[in-house]
């Protein structure tokens, strides 16, 4: 870590990750760290360990080995639950509900941010219209949008994003990249999975390049 | 906090019951057709039915809750909820008590308060239902929470229906040889309190114990 790191502690740091499945290594061990107003892009080909890491970090998978720090304290699930928000593959969207129904549920379980309804997310993300829409009838590239209204609703400064630029538009890639502008600005943090083929949001970032690890 | 999500929980659960309604009705048709089959296949013959009818309630509504119990975690494991579920900020095993209540509520309860419709087609004693009823709305709750156990530990597997059913039941017999103990003891003229009491007693360990341990069986499935 350069000297010019500010004194505080960063959002989020690892120390020494690591994490194996069945004895066969998947990433680590790593050590990188996220400051406010910072993104992390996490690099690396299909199978490279990127989703892992961002279940690792969420506290869905147990690390094998060293730790994960936010702001300076060691990660334990009621300061995960604060801090982080998680987008992954599975958006946890219920097929048979409304888009709006579906964030209201989502907001009661996690918490909403200050000055924002469900309703003016879903104007945001350009689902304007969609609001009485079963989930079930909306494509792919449409879920995905609602999963980032449910992202900036979440009141946890810390996003985990897991690949957001998948089944998106051109217009989605930009308004990702907006939300993650707009959320860093307001003092957040960001780790995004990518493989690397999209643009990278304009902010101050750091890379972590994932490769295969040696078995 | 915790309130706040417990009432989101059970709002979803019950917008979900809504838009799939006729799913809905599924365990208390099953209790309806068992009855009605048992009833035909003795002839319909008062003589012989009055005497079981209490113990073949109790094994529909056993069965009917079985039906409906690998459902209970599994679709929100599927779309995501359940990861939802584990990052947010209230613990685990409040969500999955409020879940199980809710599911208690929507699929045991109709069939219980059909019991008495039931009962008379089995000819069932009228004397004899407020026993069964009390046996049934203190075992209920208890398969319920069993069952949740259970359907956490099975959740990661794709087809766990046979497997559910293989774990569950022989958590269960303690339960149905109180139920219906009871109620036999009160149709022989003797106290059923003794059987009821350790139903809520049952009820009480379960309510304390199960959720923590679906929550815990939870992270291990579905890592």
């Amino acid at each position: 870590m350069p000297d010019s790191r500010p004194t505080t502690a960063p959002v989020l740091a690892a120390h020494a990750l690591a994490f194996s499945r069945d004895d066969v290594p998947v990433f680590g061990p790593l050590d990188f760290a996220v400051d406010a107003n910072e993104a992390l892009l996490v690099q690396g080909g299909n199978g490279a360990g990127k989703t892992t890491l961002l279940r690792v970090l969420a506290g869905l998978l147990r690390a094998d080995a060293g730790s994960v720090l936010i702001h300076g304290q060691p990660a334990q699930h009621d300061l995960r639950a604060q801090h982080i928000a998680y987008l992954g593959h599975l958006p946890g969207l219920k097929a048979d509900l409304s888009a709006l129904q579906n964030l209201h549920y989502l907001c009661g379980l996690h918490g909403q941010r200050p000055r924002q309804t469900p309703e003016t997310a879903m104007t945001i993300v350009g689902l304007a219209g969609y609001q009485d829409a079963p989930v079930r009838t909306l494509s792919a590239g449409q879920k995905k949008r609602l999963g980032l209204a449910r992202q900036w609703l979440s009141p946890a400064p810390l996003w985990l994003l897991d690949e957001p630029y998948a089944n998106l538009d051109l217009d989605g890639i930009t308004l990702v990249n907006k939300m993650v502008q707009a959320h860093l600005h307001a003092g957040g943090a960001a780790l995004i999975t990518t493989h690397g083929a999209y643009a990278a949001p304009p902010v101050r970032t750091r890379l972590l390049a994932l490769g295969k690890a040696a078995a | 906090m915790m309130l706040h999500a417990a009432r989101a929980l059970m709002r979803r659960d019950l917008q979900l019951l809504w838009a799939r309604r006729g799913d809905a009705l599924q365990p208390a048709l099953f209790a309806l057709l068992t009855v009605v089959l048992f009833a035909l296949s003795l002839g319909g013959d008062a003589k012989q039915l009055a005497p079981v009818a209490a113990a073949v309630l109790w094994l529909a509504v056993l069965l009917a809750g079985l039906l409906a119990l690998d459902n209970l975690f599994r679709s929100d494991a599927e779309d995501g909820s359940l990861e939802q579920w584990m990052l947010a900020p209230v613990p685990l095993w409040w969500l999955i008590l409020v879940r199980t209540g809710m599911h208690w509520l929507t699929t045991a309860l109709p069939v219980i308060l059909a019991v008495p419709l039931l009962g008379e087609l089995l000819h069932l004693p009228h004397a004899q239902l407020p026993a069964l009823l009390a046996s049934l709305l203190l075992g209920t709750p208890i398969l319920s929470l069993l069952g949740a156990v259970v359907a956490a530990l099975t959740v990661g597997m794709r087809r766990a229906g046979i497997l559910v059913a293989l774990l569950a039941l022989p958590l269960y017999v303690p339960v149905l040889v109180f139920g219906a103990g009871a109620v036999a003891a009160h149709a022989q003229g003797l106290d059923a309190s003794g059987a009821l009491l350790l139903l809520g007693a049952g009820l009480m360990l379960a309510l304390v114990f199960a959720p923590m341990t679906a929550a815990a069986a939870l992270r291990i499935a579905h890592a």
